[in-house]
């Protein structure tokens, strides 16, 4: 096929795509699932220092693949936060097999259908032509699909049943609008992969049909915009979190919603970049403040734990979908760090909360009491992280909100007031939350707990690192990738 | 190719084109479940000639391709699976709608107007035989959800999403020489694939659903 023919010769890229897809096939031929899930964690972490290659050597763009500032930091982050689930979830995947919840067959299955998740994010990332992120981003809920109905309860097939539906029909809807861009484009640029190839739609966006690139854009954002979790198409999103496997939530939260809201970003560096279409802008500020507030109202007398911070995880995506609707250097930086910053704090806690859930045998929160008392170490880290989280200071949550809410003062301040209000909603809802999960009389098991700390220990610390110092080159990075967002 | 006049060609893809749009509408009235997966395979050969009449005309061979997987998965593997399926957990039954069929079919009708509406506009620039593509392809997209949006079932259901995608396939077979049609149309039929594979095998695991509550009692853990 020409796809093949037109990669050309192999290359760090290259690898970020091979090295899961060698992994996932030497994991389904593996039956003990202790050396599966080691397997897991050696790829991921090759996967991870291949994207720390392609981090210094850029490979020339071509029409399928490439690289630039603003998705090598995306794809460094997705495999780190892979890196470290794949070492959480070994651990989790030890205690499901202790007490029989999956079968040594599904474990796995699971581990193949990890390096899987892990190759079609990577792809959806580096790939140049709209049409094969789309392919990468069906694969990546396709495989989200299979982990998450995977405990094949009543409530998990139900709830991945959901989640195919509507987001396959969502993403189905973005194929339309990639078909309209191709449809204006093969016109002025001409036919072939260069009319698909999104480093040549940018540049030439000024010769696209604005008419034709307002209806597509439609399209892309209520397809993409699923994918992210918005409102009002959020529906999926608690359901998924609640009832897959926790280290799948972690990455659903961290890293999948991230990959929607490039796909949006990208599609609308096209629109901008044309002049003449619609503003995006607007669209994407009201249907973040939706998000926003509806997350945040939401997580009031939420029981379910995963659930619980499944909407917090609407109301940060809605944050940032804001913030990039603000547009203008600082809105657009502010919107990267909480991307980031967002990312690796909510796969934290997901960590915790497996750990929690496993230990006292259930999800809900009425009867989880004194973590700090009966598990300290975790306690104490889920405090830490339901801190980051609301946004308080010294967590790397605070600067970007802060940041975001001084630009927007500045520039729109009733915005800023609604903005505000969001936050206080969901401080004020998980706050007495975190108390009661945190401190008072233990209840439930409380025996000690074995598992891989390590992980949660790197996430929070770097966001506190990132809260308290932000080294200068790593800032200016930023900067110039939110430059580049426009 | 027997028809040389190339006229003809571009009237017999209109038409067949025109006709997909009509079963779709067909799609939306069955009330009875093998009628259904029959009238989509019906869907699915049609698609499968569009697109190899789009190939002939383009002069582009992949779309041949595309055109082999429609009618070989869509229009008979996929149909006889899901045969297989509703004879094996005998599912003739009826089909439950959420609205009347009548109501469904005005609703078809209005969504028909706003594809013409939000189409014709941006394709004044091409020439008819794209615009009446995408109109249709549109047309089709939009009765696929509409048909998701009015049926319980999970087996309708996922007719439906097969004729959306249908529809998908006619727009990206339409525009000349879209790359990676072939890679896309087979990610779609994986993607089915999958679900229809997914849904014999749970509603296997419910079937003997007894012997898994053992499985898990057995262990001393309660099931969720």
């Amino acid at each position: 096929m020409s796809l093949l023919a037109d990669l050309g010769a192999i290359q760090p890229i290259h690898f970020a795509l091979i090295i899961p897809a060698v992994a996932a096939g030497i994991l389904v031929l593996i039956p003990g699932y202790r050396l599966g899930s080691q397997i897991n964690i050696v790829s991921s972490f090759l996967t991870l220092l291949n994207a720390l290659a392609i981090f210094h050597t850029r490979p020339e763009p071509n029409y399928y693949l490439f690289v630039d500032d603003f998705n090598i930091y995306l794809v460094v982050l997705t495999d780190f936060i892979s890196f470290t689930t794949s070492a959480f979830s070994a651990s989790y995947l030890a205690h499901e097999k202790e007490t029989g919840r999956l079968t040594r067959g599904y474990a796995r299955f699971y581990h193949a259908m990890f390096q899987c998740m892990i190759l079609s994010m990577n792809l959806a990332l580096l790939s140049n032509s709209l049409g094969l992120m789309w392919v990468a981003v069906e694969a990546a809920t396709m495989t989200t699909v299979i982990m998450v109905g995977i405990y094949r309860t009543e409530a998990a097939i139900r709830a991945s049943w959901k989640y195919f539906m509507l987001t396959s029909l969502a993403i189905s809807l973005a194929l339309f609008g990639i078909t309209l861009i191709y449809f204006t484009a093969s016109v002025t640029i001409g036919s072939g992969p260069a009319a698909l190839a999104w480093t040549v739609l940018r540049d030439n966006a000024n010769l696209l049909d604005p008419a034709v690139l307002n209806v597509a854009f439609v399209f892309a954002f209520v397809g993409f915009g699923t994918k992210v979790g918005l409102v009002p198409c959020h529906a999926w999103l608690p359901d998924a979190h609640s009832e897959g496997p926790t280290p799948i939530s972690a990455v659903l939260s961290g890293l999948l919603l991230n990959v929607g809201l490039y796909a949006l970003l990208r599609f609308k560096m096209i629109i901008v970049g044309n002049g003449l279409a619609l503003e995006p802008g607007p669209l994407m500020v009201g249907v973040g403040l939706v998000s926003l507030l509806f997350g945040s109202l939401m997580l009031y007398r939420r029981w379910d734990i995963k659930r619980l911070f499944s909407y917090s995880s609407i109301e940060h995506m809605g944050l940032i979908t804001f913030a990039f609707g603000m547009g203008g250097p600082l809105a657009n930086l502010a919107g990267l760090l909480h991307m980031v910053m967002h990312s690796l704090t909510k796969s934290a806690i997901f960590f915790v909360v497996g750990h929690v859930a496993q230990v006292k045998g259930t999800q809900d929160m009425a009867k989880i009491r004194g973590l700090t008392t009966s598990h300290p170490v975790i306690g104490w880290l889920l405090v830490v992280g339901v801190i980051s989280i609301c946004g308080l200071p010294p967590s790397g949550l605070f600067m970007s909100e802060f940041l975001l809410i001084t630009t927007t003062f500045s520039r729109e301040p009733i915005l800023a007031v609604i903005l505000v209000l969001g936050l206080l909603i969901a401080l004020g809802n998980l706050i007495p939350r975190l108390h009661a999960l945190a401190f008072g009389v233990p209840e439930g098991n409380l025996e000690p707990l074995k598992t891989a700390i390590w992980p949660l220990v790197l996430h929070l610390g770097l966001v506190l690192g990132a809260g308290l110092y932000l080294p200068e080159p790593l800032f200016a990075w930023f900067q110039h990738v939110a430059a580049m967002l426009g | 190719m027997l028809m040389t006049d190339p006229k003809l060609k571009l009237e017999i893809c209109y038409l067949l084109s025109g006709s997909m749009a009509i079963v779709s509408f067909a799609l939306l009235y069955q009330s009875r479940m093998a009628a259904t997966i029959n009238t989509f395979a019906v869907h699915a050969l049609l698609l499968g000639l569009v697109v190899a009449l789009q190939a002939d005309i383009q002069a582009e061979h992949n779309l041949y391709l595309t055109a082999a997987i429609a009618v070989l998965f869509k229009a008979i593997a996929i149909p006889l699976a899901l045969h297989f399926i509703i004879r094996k957990f005998d599912l003739h039954r009826t089909i439950e709608m959420v609205v009347s069929p009548g109501l469904t079919m005005t609703a078809g009708l209005g969504l028909v107007v706003v594809a013409v509406m939000v189409m014709r506009p941006v394709t004044v620039h091409s020439d008819a035989l794209v615009t009446a593509d995408l109109i249709f392809a549109m047309v089709v997209l939009l009765l696929g959800i509409l048909m998701m949006i009015t049926r319980r079932n999970a087996i309708t259901q996922v007719v439906g999403f097969m004729s959306l995608e249908n529809g998908l396939i006619l727009a990206m077979a339409g525009v000349h020489g879209m790359p990676l049609v072939v890679e896309i149309s087979v990610a779609l039929t994986v993607l089915v694939a999958c679900i229809v594979f997914g849904m014999f095998f749970f509603r296997i695991r419910e079937r003997f659903s007894s012997l898994d509550i053992r499985h898990l009692e057995s262990d001393g853990r309660v099931s969720q």
